[in-house]
């Protein structure tokens, strides 16, 4: 590990608050390779507060990609140039001496930026509050293993349920389309035998939600999983797509 | 003070069933009546707040994060333990509670951790209904894994990210009831203080994150599920995030402090790389089921790994203890990484130790082990440059997390009536030291299967009046969050918030971390004073406190642990005998093992707070009825 320190220029989105205009603004900074790009916003930040200057609003919290609380677009990515990489996980030996990296927050509609990097992103709970759950009441539950399932179909439940709701598909997305976060949870209940006798009325609550949340609609470009961080396959759009029509065919026999 | 544990009569095996039958309850059509405050959705408040709103409590849910969802346990990775014996390897409830008690090292509740046996079953089926996609044999069944301090499989596990997998299943629960209308969440709200109304506690202080504006809620009781404070040392595995501010401030308010040196230095992480590092990344312990701990059998040795000779490699756990090998319990590998790096036999001289895969990979194929670990390698690679398939993981012990915490009895609630706290916030089920896989079995048992009963039973004499905001108390309590946060803001010193913390990180890291002595916790008492001295007179604190402001949030922070670390040092230094994580370097045995002193020790050192760096301490005695008292070995 180590080598030599990185002489780079960041172009920082700043704007104080959701209805000020906002601009980039320029640092210069020399960084360790080893180090986080937000272990470089946090260096930033201290060299600013020193001098007494608002520091740069950007949000993280477990730096392990995982909790999806950090995202940035960075030049022109959502969560930077690497493939299934989180913002928080991408380090600077990945840029070189003298470049200049742009930042910026998740853009979209249904984000309003908060402050600099920080954007809104409750759309997602209000999606979820929805209908992404089992309808139980704890203590009611059988025996663990009185359900088998699959190993393949626990794994690719599992594929789906990693998602981090973090936006970056949203961010992608030129249409500022949420199909690929939605499509995510709606699968792995769908997947499931657990999330099967909801499975018709669950996918149209939260495509509702989706659409009253602001979101825009899916034209298949796929950017949303080349960005995604946690690689979530399109599939999950797709087996979405089916279930919304499919609910469409089940309500006329049964009341969902 | 007296500290009632409050803790059932009878035989261990019936205490929470009797227990259960004899708590009053709350009719049904008055529970709505009722108004609770839920501090955190960790694994532990997501699981309360469900619960609670699905007995019909009117629920108030607060946390700094804007979504619940983000809680700092969706970092878990490696799984959570139950009783369940699928494996049929000899598990039983009882084996849970002595594996507990005795890894605990013998500081921790007998029937506390008895219960949380018991329910650990439920919480399996109760995830699984949710649709937590654990992992599962071919045949559609359940599959586990080993964790350290335990000879049977019982860990559960979803990949190397079981505890995304819980939280979001809490969070699912949590999403229900907040449609149904019996949950509200506030999100991005920091609790500053609680409000005591007649000695109960009824309500709580928060900051409005986004708005800085200063807002009081009031409820019939308040429950704290805000997490660890591992983060007192700068550099650990929480989530940046993560702090004590919550429970100090309900501490300052006399809720007891119990243990707060039983900290947990985690040995499987990543080592630090320079000063500007900002957290230490946790490589799960599960990795300890496959990969081989060892060092060079010489100092100075600084070949590349894979030109060391096995004669030449030291595999001192497995040489040390050959009975749990590379599965011994986190504090002894973790003083034993201390130990040779001391020895200057870490990696090219530095703090690290190897982990290496290269046996399991030639024994079971790069496949079943990418299976297993493909995520945790990933992210290794990603962080350090190098492939751990082809290179053995370079790795070192970090602060990750704390036993201690409020005080609770039985029921989980404070010496303040009306207070109660779950999760990693109390000092409850783990003692000295927690087993691998327990903290999210324990989270979760408090939320869904322990509040839910217990709550009852105190509300159960409490009226259900609507607390009035209006009052004093409130006023009074707000007014104290205002003078401290104008105070921050008017020092406007030279020292930038994190630069005092990362000082107050090395002086708790080196002094009251996996290995402390008499002299150098007094040391360590007066320079955390003179830290915090300077921190009130040298701290710059930029923006005003009417607008998102992240340097204000970290400086409150700061400051609670400026005077949590001070109570850590007090009570290490109170406690003359090593236990689990707290390893005192004046008692040990000849081979260098922890020496309890269980005639004067063994009790729970719950501090009162007096004034800031004051506090009057109270024991409870803890009887050891079930599990003998013995000597912890592993060998
Ligand atoms: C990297 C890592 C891996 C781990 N792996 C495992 C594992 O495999 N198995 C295992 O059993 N354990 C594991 N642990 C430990 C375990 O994750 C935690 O102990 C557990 O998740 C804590 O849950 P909690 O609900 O008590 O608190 P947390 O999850 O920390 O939640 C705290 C909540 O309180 C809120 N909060 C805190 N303070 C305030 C305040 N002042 N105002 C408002 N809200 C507040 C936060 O917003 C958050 O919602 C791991 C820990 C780490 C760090």
């Amino acid at each position: 590990m180590g080598g030599e320190k990185l002489n780079l220029t960041l172009k920082i989105w700043r704007q104080n608050s959701p209805d000020d205009k906002g601009q980039f603004e320029e640092f210069k900074v020399e960084i360790s390779p080893d180090a986080s790009i937000l272990e470089m916003l946090d260096e930033l930040n201290n060299d600013l507060e020193r001098e007494g200057k608002r520091p740069v609003a950007f949000e993280s919290d477990c730096r392990e990609g995982i909790c999806g609380t950090c995202g940035i677009v960075i030049n022109g990515h959502p969560h930077g140039p690497l493939p299934k990489t989180a913002t928080c996980q991408l380090h600077m030996r990945n840029f070189k001496n003298g470049d200049v990296i742009y930042l910026e927050p998740f853009r979209a509609a249904a984000f309003p930026i908060i402050r600099d990097l920080i954007v809104d992103r409750s759309g997602f709970d209000k999606i979820q509050q929805a209908g992404a759950y089992i309808s139980f009441n704890t203590g009611g539950a059988p025996d663990a293993n009185s359900i088998p399932i699959g190993k393949d179909v626990a794994a690719a439940a599992l594929d789906a349920a990693e998602c981090i709701g973090c936006g970056a598909c949203v961010a992608a997305c030129k249409n500022s389309s949420a199909m690929l976060f939605v499509g995510a949870k709606v699968s792995q209940y769908a997947l499931l035998p657990q999330g099967q006798p909801e499975r018709y009325k669950r996918v149209q609550t939260m495509v509702a939600a989706m659409d009253e949340a602001g979101f825009g609609s899916c034209t298949n470009t796929y950017a949303c999983e080349a960005e995604c961080p946690k690689g979530i396959s399109i599939m999950n759009i797709a087996r979405m797509n089916r279930d919304f029509i499919k609910a469409k065919i089940v309500e006329q026999e049964v009341d969902i | 003070m007296k500290l009632e544990s409050k803790v059932p009569e009878g035989n261990i095996a019936e205490k929470w069933t009797n227990h259960k039958f004899k708590m009053k309850l709350v009719n049904p059509a008055n529970k709505r009546k009722y108004d609770l405050i839920v501090v955190g959705t960790g694994l532990a408040g997501a699981s309360a707040a469900a619960t609670l709103g699905e007995l019909g409590y009117k629920v108030k849910v607060f946390t700094y994060h804007d979504s619940s969802r983000r809680a700092h346990s969706i970092a878990a990775q490696g799984g959570i333990n139950a009783a369940k014996n699928y494996q049929n390897d000899g598990d039983s409830v009882f084996r849970l509670f002595y594996d507990t008690v005795k890894g605990g090292d013998f500081r921790s509740r007998e029937a506390n951790v008895y219960r949380l046996a018991e329910v650990s079953n439920n919480i399996i089926d109760q995830c699984v209904a949710q649709g937590v996609p654990f992992a599962r044999e071919y045949g559609g069944l359940l599959a586990n894994r080993s964790f350290g301090g335990a000879q049977v499989s019982r860990t559960f596990y979803a990949r190397g990210e079981t505890g995304q997998q819980l939280l979001l299943g809490a969070y699912s629960s949590l999403n229900r009831q907040i449609k149904n209308g019996n949950v509200t969440v506030y999100h991005r709200r920091e609790m500053l203080d609680l409000v005591l109304v007649n000695g109960r506690a009824q309500g709580i202080v928060v900051r409005n994150l986004l708005t800085g504006e200063i807002e009081k809620y009031s409820a019939q009781a308040v429950i704290l599920a805000t997490g660890g404070y591992s983060n007192v040392y700068f550099l650990s595995t929480n989530a940046m995030n993560s702090n004590a501010t919550a429970a100090w401030r309900a501490h300052k308010r006399g809720a007891l402090f119990a243990n707060p040196s039983f900290t947990q230095i985690h040995p499987t992480c990543l080592p630090v790389h320079g000063e500007g590092q900002s957290k230490l990344v946790l490589m799960s312990e599960s990795l300890r089921n496959d990969g081989r701990i060892w060092v060079p059998k010489k100092a100075g040795d600084n070949r590349p790994p894979n030109e060391i000779p096995e004669e030449e490699r030291d595999y001192y756990l497995e040489r040390k203890y050959p009975a749990f090998g590379n599965l011994v319990p986190r504090d002894v590998a973790s003083r034993n990484a201390k130990y040779v790096c001391d020895e200057g036999r870490g990696v090219n001289g530095e703090r690290a130790v190897y982990l290496d895969f290269s046996d399991a990979i030639k024994r079971v194929g790069k496949k079943v082990i990418e299976e297993k670990y493909g995520n945790l390698f990933e992210m290794y690679e990603n962080i350090t440059g190098e492939n751990p398939y082809e290179v053995p993981m370079k790795i070192y012990p970090a602060p990750h997390y704390t036993m201690g915490g409020l005080w609770v009895d039985y029921n989980l609630m404070s010496n303040i009536p009306g207070l109660f706290v779950l999760g990693e916030a109390n000092f409850s089920d783990h003692g000295a030291n927690r087993l691998g896989a327990s903290a999210l079995m324990q989270g979760l048992a408090d939320g869904y299967f322990v509040i839910p009963y217990t709550i009852g039973n105190y509300l159960a004499s409490e009226k259900p009046e609507k607390v009035d905001t209006d009052r004093a108390e409130f006023k009074e309590a707000v007014d104290n969050v205002k003078e401290g946060i104008a105070k921050l803001l008017s020092i406007d010193g030279k020292q930038t918030v994190d630069e005092i913390h990362k000082r107050l990180g090395h002086l708790l890291m080196d002094k009251v971390g996996m290995s402390r002595n008499e002299k150098g916790l007094k040391e360590v008492i007066e320079q955390i004073r003179e830290l915090r001295e300077e921190f009130w007179n040298d701290v710059k604190v930029v923006g005003t406190g009417e607008e998102l402001n992240q340097t204000l949030e970290r400086a409150g922070r700061v400051a609670d642990f400026l005077e949590l670390g001070e109570l850590m040092a007090v009570d290490a230094l109170n406690r003359n005998e090593s236990c689990g994580a707290h390893f005192r370097e004046e008692y040990q045995t000849e081979e260098g093992e922890a020496l309890r002193n269980d005639e004067e020790y063994a009790y729970v050192a719950a501090w009162e707070f007096k004034k800031v760096g004051e506090w009057e301490l109270h024991k409870e005695d803890l009887k050891f009825e079930y599990v003998k008292l013995a000597t912890r070995s592993y060998k």
